[in-house]
């Protein structure tokens, strides 16, 4: 059981970054319905700088680059020139696939260097990892793992607690009344789409460098989608989004898992699993009526300040 | 001190929206250039390559009609359901599960004679896809439901259980090595015209169709009424749960119909692989062509080139299949793009002197 | 002692699209001085300041604060020079708490200061006799409230020159009365404070100066203790004008046309919005409606219109008890009532489509067959758009692009064209100008003298007096009263729009 929840945490992940970099774009008003592709572009960005150099580091660094130029085009698109946040948004999706597949042809079953597998080898906590169940789930993994704890910690801080996370919430909220306020609309905007793209992007390449190790075609299969579902689920809180992460890693596990304690479902029943459960927490969201659980009122609306 | 203003605009003549249409093409045509160079290719031979690939010929030419015919029907549903103002991103599973309910009836029922054969695989098909958009419709109308998330959850689950079905308990015994399902019968295959399945004679019937139906039928108008705004529907007298439903029974119904075609007259069995993106593509046409019937047939046919253009120089240029996706996602993005200019203008503001204006 | 100028702007222009909002403007404002901004609906006023809040840049012209010529690239820079702008439609973000909007936009220091804030606040709320609740939300705060809560907001930030658009269009006489004093402390503290009106009464009382705009330009500026209301009102319009309105006496029979009785309402956030509204409405009269906004003006006449649900009570229209019938029913049953919504385009028209086809919005349902018949709507079109004089560049042209009184006309055009014998209006000359608004009294008059029975929900005391046969009060969803305008005055309708008490939530004068 131990292990099987210790898988949970790993396969929640990427779901946990791409929920927690939606969210931050979406609370400064923007909903972009790019994840899927980028976390696409972020997986294979970060196989081939991972591949091509053995350094862990830069495998990073090309997946947040990758997100970043993503996002950044969803951006200048959206803020600036106003366009159809939707149609954008799926655009960059289309986009980040066919790239992705372009770029990964030549990629196609190879495998990550050691120095990379040697860099995210699971870490045992001393002291938090030995406490009796907890410990090794939580804390016997690697750093990747690590750094999200961090990561739920770090925005719930910079939303709750930060003059600069109020702000942004000003923004997502009502634009006009943050722009009379003297808040840099634009610039919240901006920054906060390109940073919670990157993020969508390093949730791709944990799967493409870590969990997988080896570059397959489609190596996201849809987890983009659920993750814009669970930022609904998570009602734009990053706490909750940890909880939906979890959740739903373990789903997409869950078919081994049963196989594996000898019972025999057919496959597809268990892959739909994750959709099915998507479609049930969206239904259940949409009774939550409490002012505080709705979106930013002002998601997806393009932001004119000379509106007449 | 020169700073640049961003002005909306109050009225632009019709001649020059589609002039600065026109050139967000132009110019995302020189980017793709651009990115092909970049890639190691030659556009002056990859461009003219697309081309002749998609039309030089006449098997070549066939080809691309037959890209064009299910785009065309997808993109008439999916803009039905847009006009409502209700984004329907599961055009891929109403087709594929369009395409089950005819292949059900396909290998099912027996005895009967083609056109009965056809009219009921045809009416299964499109009930069932009516069905499978039925459902997100149903919740959005009730209780808010997100309509994009769901109708895209139904998509992987529609493609799961086709999956399973091909593999499973439909999976034909004939297939060797590649689960498949069994042929359909030849009484339950489309027949041609002028060479080319009668799809072709569908799709244009169904562009007049719709057409009519959006903007000389009641039902059409309320569908724009609601789709532009709620209040207003409902201060209107109209029952906006009950157009929302019976626009995404249409919506669904069309989607489904692609499935029936594509699986009678082109895979003639089922698929998992049937629907082919074609219910994704269908957005962005329906899109570009503004929600217009008669554009869609344009748009759809320039899109089926650019498809068949990409298929046709994979082999000829060994140039990867997913250069058309981005070149694709390429050109959406100026079109994009260039809405803002149509609907804002710039000027310079210089001290003291009344703005000019700059594009 | 030279008296200081605080703000001075010189031949500003700006033009939107093909209107040119503002031409050759002038305005000097100086230190300690109430100076009104006084023009019609559209003359100008809220462009004008609107270049001093940071939000709009002009075209031409130069702008000096203290002095100094300033450029406001965004509405920071304006903050920091120390103006403070009170908006018409409030800046302010619903779901965050008074503490929260008023910390919005300072990014000194990392993490958010709650004791330290609210000590803050409390010394500017002793300082000018502002009071509010940091804690409270501001989706759950009163208009009053809401507007106290952008003035502290504003001095917050060390602002010394205030500027006021439009704050008396949604306050009580009492709350009007407040205001006023808060504004004398801030003058005699040496603030500049300019405040945008069309209230000519407003003016009066509580200006040192004032400057008249009319169709974007400077008119005059005039010391108010030199000038009378007649003056005032020519340069307003540009012509002498008896902005009197005529009260038609009907000698009609008042039968009864529209009867609520015991209504209770509750709206969809589970309020209760109405609560035992009866009331009669009889042929051939205006029954207008005043109350402050949110007293259950929106649900009386929606739910007289079938758009909402009541939960206990009846509507008997002519006899007929309608409630529970949706606008559907209502069209099928043959029961003429006309509804004009205060959304004009939200609810009342599609915007983007054109005359002809909002006008079949309503005819449609009585349409055989499932085509849509364009040609009886394209006839009413034309003779609609003669009859009341609608600028457009045809009956093809979608009603968006319209101006706000043409919109106004549309709507107006299509309920009165069915023969409505009760007709609903909500805030109708709402951001008309004076011509416009009158036609559009012009218009209720005739319907009244053709024996239809007008409700009229209004924001303006005086229209409401003037025009009306009676005023209906409402006050937190209940009728607080139905008074005779010639027997009160409007104080003491003011005392009914708050309930019989001074002040809404709180008071410490």
């Amino acid at each position: 059981m131990e292990g099987f929840l210790a898988a949970t945490v790993i396969a929640g992940m990427p779901l946990l970054f791409a929920t927690t970099g939606e969210i931050i774009t979406e609370k400064s008003g923007l909903l972009n319905l790019g994840v899927e592709g980028l976390m696409l572009m972020g997986a294979i960005m970060g196989f081939v700088a991972g591949y091509e150099t053995g350094n862990p580091w830069m495998g990073l660094l090309g997946a947040i680059l990758a997100g970043a130029a993503g996002s950044l085009i969803f951006a200048f698109l959206t803020i600036t020139l106003r366009a159809n946040q939707v149609v954008t948004g799926l655009t960059l999706t289309i986009f980040g696939t066919g790239f992705a597949s372009f770029m990964g042809k030549s990629y196609v079953g190879l495998v990550v260097p050691q120095t990379i597998k040697d860099f995210f080898v699971k870490i045992h906590v001393p002291l938090l990892g030995d406490i009796p169940f907890i410990g090794p789930v939580f804390f016997r993994q690697d750093v990747f793992v690590y750094f999200g704890y961090f990561l739920v910690v770090l925005v719930s801080l910079y939303f709750y607690r930060t003059k600069r996370g109020l702000n942004l919430k000003a923004v997502g909220e009502s634009a006009a009344s943050a722009d009379a306020s003297g808040i840099n609309v634009m610039v919240y905007k901006y920054v906060h789409t390109c940073i919670g793209g990157a993020l969508c992007a390093l949730g791709g390449a944990y799967m493409s460098l870590v969990m997988m190790s080896v570059w397959v075609e489609n190596v996201v299969a849809g987890r983009g989608w659920i993750a814009v579902a669970l930022v609904i689920f998570a009602s734009w809180n990053p706490i909750k989004a940890f909880i939906g992460a979890f959740l739903f890693g373990g789903l997409s596990i869950l078919g081994f898992r049963l196989q594996s304690m000898g019972i025999h479902i057919s496959q597809y029943w268990v892959d739909m699993l994750p959709y099915a459960a998507t479609i049930v927490i969206i239904i259940l969201s949409s009774r939550k009526n409490k002012k505080e659980n709705q979106p930013p009122a002002d998601l997806g609306i393009a932001y004119f300040r000379e509106e007449r | 001190m020169t700073r640049f203003n961003i002005i909306k605009r109050d009225d632009l003549p019709k001649k020059r929206e589609w002039i600065i249409r026109t050139l967000a093409i132009l110019f995302s045509l020189v980017s793709a250039g651009l990115v092909i160079l970049a890639l190691g290719f030659d556009p002056l031979e990859v461009f003219p390559g697309m081309v002749t690939g998609a039309l030089g010929t006449e098997i070549r030419l066939t080809q691309t009609i037959l890209k064009a015919i299910p785009l065309i029907v997808t993109s008439l549903g999916i803009l039905v359901a847009f006009k409502m103002n209700f984004w329907n991103i599961g055009g891929e599973g109403q087709i594929l599960m369009g395409a089950l309910a005819a292949a059900y009836v396909a290998l099912n029922v027996e005895g009967l004679p083609k056109p009965v054969m056809l009219l009921l695989m045809a009416a299964a098909a499109m009930v069932a896809g009516g069905i499978w958009a039925f459902i997100p419709a149903f919740f959005k109308a009730r209780m808010g439901v997100n309509e994009t998330i769901f109708t895209l959850m139904l998509n992987y689950i529609a493609i799961k259980f086709v999956t399973y079905l091909q593999y499973g308990p439909w999976k034909s015994p004939e297939s060797q090595g590649f689960p498949k399902v069994a042929t359909f019968p030849d009484n339950a295959t489309l027949p041609k015209l002028f060479g080319i399945h009668i799809g072709w004679v569908i799709a244009l019937i169904l562009v007049v169709l719709v057409y009519i139906f959006i903007n000389h039928t009641k039902k059409g108008f309320e569908i724009r009424v609601v789709g532009e705004s709620k209040e207003t529907a409902r201060y209107a007298g109209m029952n906006i749960s009950s157009v929302i439903i019976v626009a995404m029974l249409i919506s669904g119904g069309l989607c489904g119909l692609t499935g029936m075609i594509q699986a009678s007259a082109v895979e003639k069995t089922l698929a998992a692989s049937l629907s082919g993106g074609y219910g994704f593509t269908a957005i962005i046409t329906a899109w570009l062509a503004r929600l217009n019937a008669i554009a869609v047939l344009f748009v759809c046919f320039a899109f089926a080139i650019l498809l068949q253009g990409g298929s046709y120089i994979q082999i000829s240029m060994q140039i990867p299949a997913a250069v058309a996706d981005m070149l694709q996602g390429i050109i959406l993005f100026f079109v994009l793009g260039s809405e803002f200019f149509i609907q804002y203008k710039i000027g310079i503001i210089r001290k003291n002197i009344p703005q000019k204006e700059v594009a | 002692m030279e008296p200081i100028k605080a703000i001075e702007m010189k031949g500003i222009c700006k033009t939107f699209g093909s209107v040119k909002a503002n031409e050759d403007v002038d305005l000097t404002v100086y230190n300690g001085e109430v100076h009104a901004l006084l023009g019609e609906n559209g003359a100008g006023k809220s462009t004008l300041v609107n270049m001093l809040s940071g939000i709009y840049r002009q075209d031409c012209g130069t702008v000096s604060i203290y002095g100094e010529e300033v450029h406001f690239s965004s509405p920071k820079d304006p903050i920091e020079m120390g103006i403070g702008m009170i908006h018409q439609h409030f800046k302010l973000v619903d779901v965050m708490t008074a503490r929260q909007n008023i910390a919005l936009g300072k990014s000194k220091g990392l993490f958010t200061r709650n004791k330290q804030l609210t000590k803050e606040i409390r010394s500017i709320s002793d300082q000018y006799g502002l009071d509010v609740d940091p804690d409270k939300k501001v989706y759950n705060m009163s208009v009053g409230e809401k507007q106290t809560l952008e003035i502290i907001k504003v001095l917050y930030r060390g602002a010394k020159i205030l500027i006021l658009d439009e704050p008396t269009a949604v306050l009580t006489p009492q709350e009007i009365r407040r205001l006023f004093q808060i504004i004398r402390t801030m003058r005699d503290k040496g603030c500049a404070i300019v405040i945008i009106t069309h209230k000519l009464g407003e003016v009066m009382e509580i200006s040192d100066r004032i400057t008249v705009l009319r169709k974007g330009r400077t008119i005059g500026t005039v010391k108010t203790s030199e000038v009378q209301v007649p003056s005032l009102i020519e340069m307003m319009v540009g012509k002498k004008v008896d902005l009197a309105i005529k009260k038609e006496k009907t000698d009609q029979e008042k039968k009864v046309l529209l009867e609520v009785d015991n209504l209770h309402v509750i709206n969809s956030e589970n309020k209760t919005a109405l609560s035992g509204i009866s009331f009669d409405l009889h042929a051939g009269e205006i029954l207008g409606v005043a109350g402050v906004a949110g007293s259950g003006q929106k649900e009386i006449c929606e739910t007289i219109a079938g758009l909402t649900r009541a939960d206990k009570g009846r509507i008997f229209f002519e006899g007929e008890n309608i409630i529970g019938k949706t606008p559907r029913d209502i069209i099928r049953l043959g029961i003429r009532m006309g509804f004009i919504p205060e959304d004009r385009l939200g609810m009342g028209l599609v915007g983007t489509m054109d005359i002809v086809h909002n006008l079949i919005l309503k005819d449609y349902q009585n349409q055989p067959g499932i085509f849509l018949r364009r040609g009886p709507c394209e006839a009413k079109a034309r003779s609609i758009v003669e009859r009341l004089d609608i600028q457009t560049p045809g009956i093809h042209y979608p009603v968006k692009k319209l101006s706000g009184g043409n919109i106004q006309k549309v709507l107006l055009g299509r309920e009165i064209d069915s023969n409505p014998k009760v007709l609903i209006t909500a805030y109708p000359v709402r951001g008309l100008d004076i011509g416009a608004s009158y036609k559009i009294y012009d218009l209720l008059n005739e319907q009244k003298k053709n024996g239809v029975g007008v409700l009229f929900i209004g924001e303006d005391l005086d229209v409401l007096m003037d025009l009306c046969d009676r005023v209906m009060v409402f006050c937190m969803g209940k009728v607080t009263g139905i008074v005779n305008p010639d027997e009160v005055t409007k104080e003491q309708i003011g005392l009914l729009m708050t309930g019989g008490k001074e002040g809404l939530a709180h008071d410490q004068i």
